[in-house]
């Protein structure tokens, strides 16, 4: 390996001094450049945003570059598609690096669903930008006017009078190193005329996953390389009060650290580093903390201040109090989620390695660049000294933002002189991840004799803000979050506010739909605020088969119940269909379902697809039975034995309709499909035996509670 | 934690064979061992993964005499002697087996970290089961987890991977 010693990540230099051409070659580079945070958060002129550039080689090839990472949700392929269309390329002439700190375009991070509003759109602009210069490049070479130059296959070919002449992109950029920006007036083709994105496509690198040959983070090993472990407090928020690493250290090529708040052990095998784990003695002084059962009190009692999108907002219109007075329909709820896992297949692994004073983190995580700045912080070193790969990783939902594993393995592998790997456990995963915050959401609503909505309150306790304002009709409103304190660590999960917000909100909406003897479906038509998720609910309402009737409070004769629920997140549209069967003994079975689901214009339909049925699936699990018990600070449910997710058994027939609106632009598709899910099933359950549930879980281990509350 | 800590395991310690993917290989018998440590860790065979350690998640699976075993909860010395079939070894020389193509013709993945242990339990159900029902490859596959929730798409590619199969063998005949 040469040394590293002179190399500068690109979006650290200017984009004219980046040695795009010494990398790659001689070619064309076209670059739209990232708008990055200001002090406020902002940059000059709007959101912080994602760069995107891309290199046409004389191999004929495009090389682009993201900031975003792929850990599983297929947006390799769709990315690379929008690069393939734009210039007229075949898939396989497209190769996309993601999240590679040295070499890829500052982003944010992979969250937020923000990959096809954000990135497809950058590299769509950057394509384009392209495709017009070696439009031009065309026309010299070809002798024809610009408009009589086609670009297809990778080749540019004359039109008129100059019919027959050709060029392949490689001729046309061939001794060229030229740099263009992305002109702002840059007009990519539209959705409609598409006919590479858009369409089904095989995903790239399918064959290695299922001959076992991708390598992921926690497959990956170098010469020398140890691996290591970090010494975790038995209870959250516990405090190191004392550390013996003598008995570790005495262990035959082991390494122990204790800097600062982190102690750690790296050894040449992993079982010996388990050992020298073992070996270490240390004191705790623990934190008080509640249990569960007194948890929802607790967050009541323990506010906090707000930070990024756990922020706390404060919406309001007209006047509820004098709406509600008036009113003759009044309902109020209380509506409770749980503290979940992510609990990702591969679990977090990082392999961190020095060349002389230069850093290399391969790290599953959804965060590379903030990784990087975090390694930097900590570790005193300059960010141009830290450089952040993301292999493959095994999923993340949401999960994988921390980069303490990685800083953790930055000073073992300093310390020991060798690469360090360090892979969480399964029961690591499952304590010392964060999870999915236990949210508590009032609602308070009021209605005239037909249902119509006049009053609304929704008082939301540490879920966070997303999808806390309501999709429908009301002029009176009162909506507020209230981060609070928590008993675990929390933090981001996939779809994590929204999920707990709609299924307050879908379930208030359908008691106000029986108390009033509507039809659920009928009832949202006649409040929603907004077109596209109203055409969504009726496409699924088609697709279920739904005939109009009104929930019954006393349930149905032979125990089946249909439930419906929409949702309005991230400029995605959702609506859930449900069909259950309750038992006498409260066992509850899901027959059906049918997710629902408009994003604008469609890149990977397949992929598309895929992520609205695993998320369906993915939110199952979070509805029906996952719940972290906690005592004291202690995760007392650490395993899959004791969480459970779903499994083969647990699916049942999904049917996913896709709305395709190939005049709007892009949205994400990883998160809004989950979270008509949960109220669906609470309603179709209440449709069934007339007893409400406003608890996720519905059903651990899968029975409902039968006795009302 | 002896066999690690010990000076020079090799002299304190009996060895086995088994053979992986048809090669002959000698590994230490050692109780802390299991199969699935010896495979990644040893062998190099990382297609093998972990997920969980206590034989629930099904991302370790591996045929052991053609049965799909947890390699997890399999200690080495209940492999000595025997035949060991990874995901490396499941193709053959004329390309993926047919479950592995049924997969990519299905798209029966996402993040791909599940897939190895779905490919060789679904390989072993088809050889034992050639014509199996849906129901019937549920429960095979029951202690398979996939945390995107491709498991209908997984199922299509098993009931692909079947027809493959059954239209190879009467090729054949």
């Amino acid at each position: 390996m040469s040394s590293r010693a002179g190399v500068v990540p690109f979006d650290l230099l200017p984009p004219g001094e980046r040695p795009y051409f010494d990398r790659w070659g001689n070619g064309l580079v076209v670059v739209l450049p990232a708008r990055r945070p200001g002090p406020s958060g902002w940059g000059a002129g709007g959101p912080p945003h994602g760069g995107a550039w891309v290199h046409v080689g004389e191999d004929g090839k495009a090389r682009a570059f993201t900031g975003k990472v792929e850990v599983g949700q297929g947006t390799r392929t769709a990315l690379s598609l929008i690069v393939a269309e734009e210039l007229r390329l075949p898939l396989s002439s497209v190769e996309l690096t993601m999240g590679d700190t040295d070499v890829c375009p500052w982003d944010m991070g992979t969250f937020g669903s923000r990959s096809m509003p954000d990135a497809a759109q950058h590299l769509r602009s950057t394509g384009a930008a392209a495709r017009a210069v070696l439009i031009d490049l065309a026309a010299t070479k070809l002798g024809v006017a610009r408009e009589n130059v086609g670009l297809e296959g990778g080749a540019a070919r004359a039109r008129g009078s100059g019919t027959g002449r050709s060029a392949g992109y490689g001729e046309l950029v061939a001794g060229l190193r030229r740099l263009e920006f992305v002109p702002p007036d840059t007009r990519p083709g539209p959705p409609s005329e598409w006919t590479r994105a858009g369409h089904p496509v095989q995903d790239v690198g399918a064959h290695d996953i299922v001959t076992g040959a991708r390598e992921y983070t926690s497959d990956l090993h170098l010469p020398g390389m140890l691996h290591g472990k970090l010494l975790f407090p038995p209870t959250y928020g516990a405090r190191l009060r004392q550390v013996d690493l003598a008995k570790a250290r005495a262990l035959q090529g082991v390494v122990a650290i204790h800097e600062g708040e982190l102690v750690a052990v790296a050894a040449p095998t992993l079982l010996g580093a388990i050992g020298a784990l073992k070996a270490i003695r240390a004191e705790w002084d623990p934190i008080p903390q509640p249990s569960e059962a007194e948890v929802v009190n607790y967050l009541r009692q323990h506010p906090a201040e707000g930070e990024d999108f756990w922020d706390v907002i404060h919406h309001q219109a007209g006047d509820v109090d004098v709406a509600r007075a008036a009113a003759p329909v009044k309902l109020e709820a209380t509506y409770t989620t749980a503290f979940i896992a992510h609990a990702p297949l591969e679990t977090h692994a990082v392999l961190a390695s020095w060349d002389d004073d230069r850093l290399t983190v391969r790290i599953g995580t959804q965060t590379p660049f903030r990784a990087r700045e975090a390694i930097s912080d900590d570790l005193g070193i300059p960010p141009a000294k830290v450089h952040v790969i993301v292999p493959p990783t095994g999923s993340g939902f949401g999960g994988k933002h921390a980069s303490e594993l990685a800083v953790a393995a930055a000073r073992l592998a300093k310390v020991a002189g060798a690469p360090v790997r360090i892979a969480f456990s399964r029961e690591e995963e499952f304590t010392q991840a964060y999870f999915r915050p236990l949210a508590v959401i009032d609602v308070r609503s009021a209605a005239d004799r037909d249902g119509n909505l006049r009053a609304w309150e929704f008082h939301v306790l540490n879920a966070g803000s997303a999808a806390a304002r309501t999709p429908y009709r009301v002029p009176n409103q009162k909506i507020d979050n209230q981060p609070t304190e928590s008993p675990l660590a929390q933090a981001s999960y996939r779809a994590l506010a929204a999920t707990a917000n709609n299924f307050a909100r879908e379930s208030h909406i359908d008691e106000l739909a029986s108390r009033v003897g509507a039809d659920p479906v009928d009832y949202r038509l006649r409040q929603l605020a907004d077109d596209r998720l109203a055409a969504v609910l009726r496409a699924v309402a088609k697709q279920a088969g739904w005939v109009p009737r009104p929930a019954r409070a006393g349930g149905r004769p032979d125990r089946r119940g249909r439930g419906i629920a929409v949702g309005l997140e991230k400029g995605g549209r959702v609506a859930t269909f449900a069909e259950v069967h309750v038992g006498e003994d409260g066992h509850l079975a899901i027959a059906r379902l049918v997710s629902g689901y408009e994003c604008g214009a469609i890149v990977h339909p397949s992929n598309l697809r895929s992520q609205v049925e695993g998320g369906a699936v993915m939110a199952l699990g979070g509805a029906l039975y996952e719940a972290i018990h906690f005592e004291g600070g202690r995760v007392l449910n650490p395993r899959f034995s004791e969480y459970r997710v779903p499994r083969f058994r647990d699916i049942p027939p999904i049917e996913v309709v896709l709305l395709d609106r190939p005049d709007l632009p892009s949205e994400g598709g990883g998160e809004t499909p989950l979270i008509g899910v949960a109220p669906a099933i609470a309603n179709a359950v209440f449709d069934a035996v007339g007893i409400r549930l406003r608890q996720l879980p519905l059903a651990p281990d899968g029975y409902v509670p039968l006795s009302p509350e | 934690m002896s066999s690690t800590d010990s000076p020079s395991p090799s002299l304190s310690r009996a060895m086995v064979q088994l053979r992986v993917n048809g090669v002959s290989r000698s590994v230490a018998l050692d109780p802390d061992r299991h199969l699935l440590y010896v495979l990644r860790e040893e062998l190099g065979l990382t297609g093998t993964k972990y997920g969980c350690g206590e034989g629930e998640c099904g991302a370790c699976t591996v045929l052991v005499d053609g049965v799909a075993v947890r390699a997890c909860q399999t200690r080495i010395g209940e492999a000595a002697g025997r035949s060991v079939t990874t995901i490396e070894g499941l193709a053959g020389e004329k390309g993926p087996h047919p479950v592995q193509q049924a997969f990519i013709d299905a798209g029966a993945f996402q993040c791909g970290f599940c897939t190895p242990g779905m490919v060789v339990a679904a390989a072993a159900l088809l050889s034992r089961k050639p014509r199996p029902s849906d129901p019937e490859v549920r429960a095979a596959l029951d202690g398979n987890l996939c945390r995107c929730g491709g498991y209908l798409r997984i199922l299509d590619a098993v009931q692909r991977a079947s027809q493959r199969l059954r239209e190879a063998g009467e090729s054949t005949r």
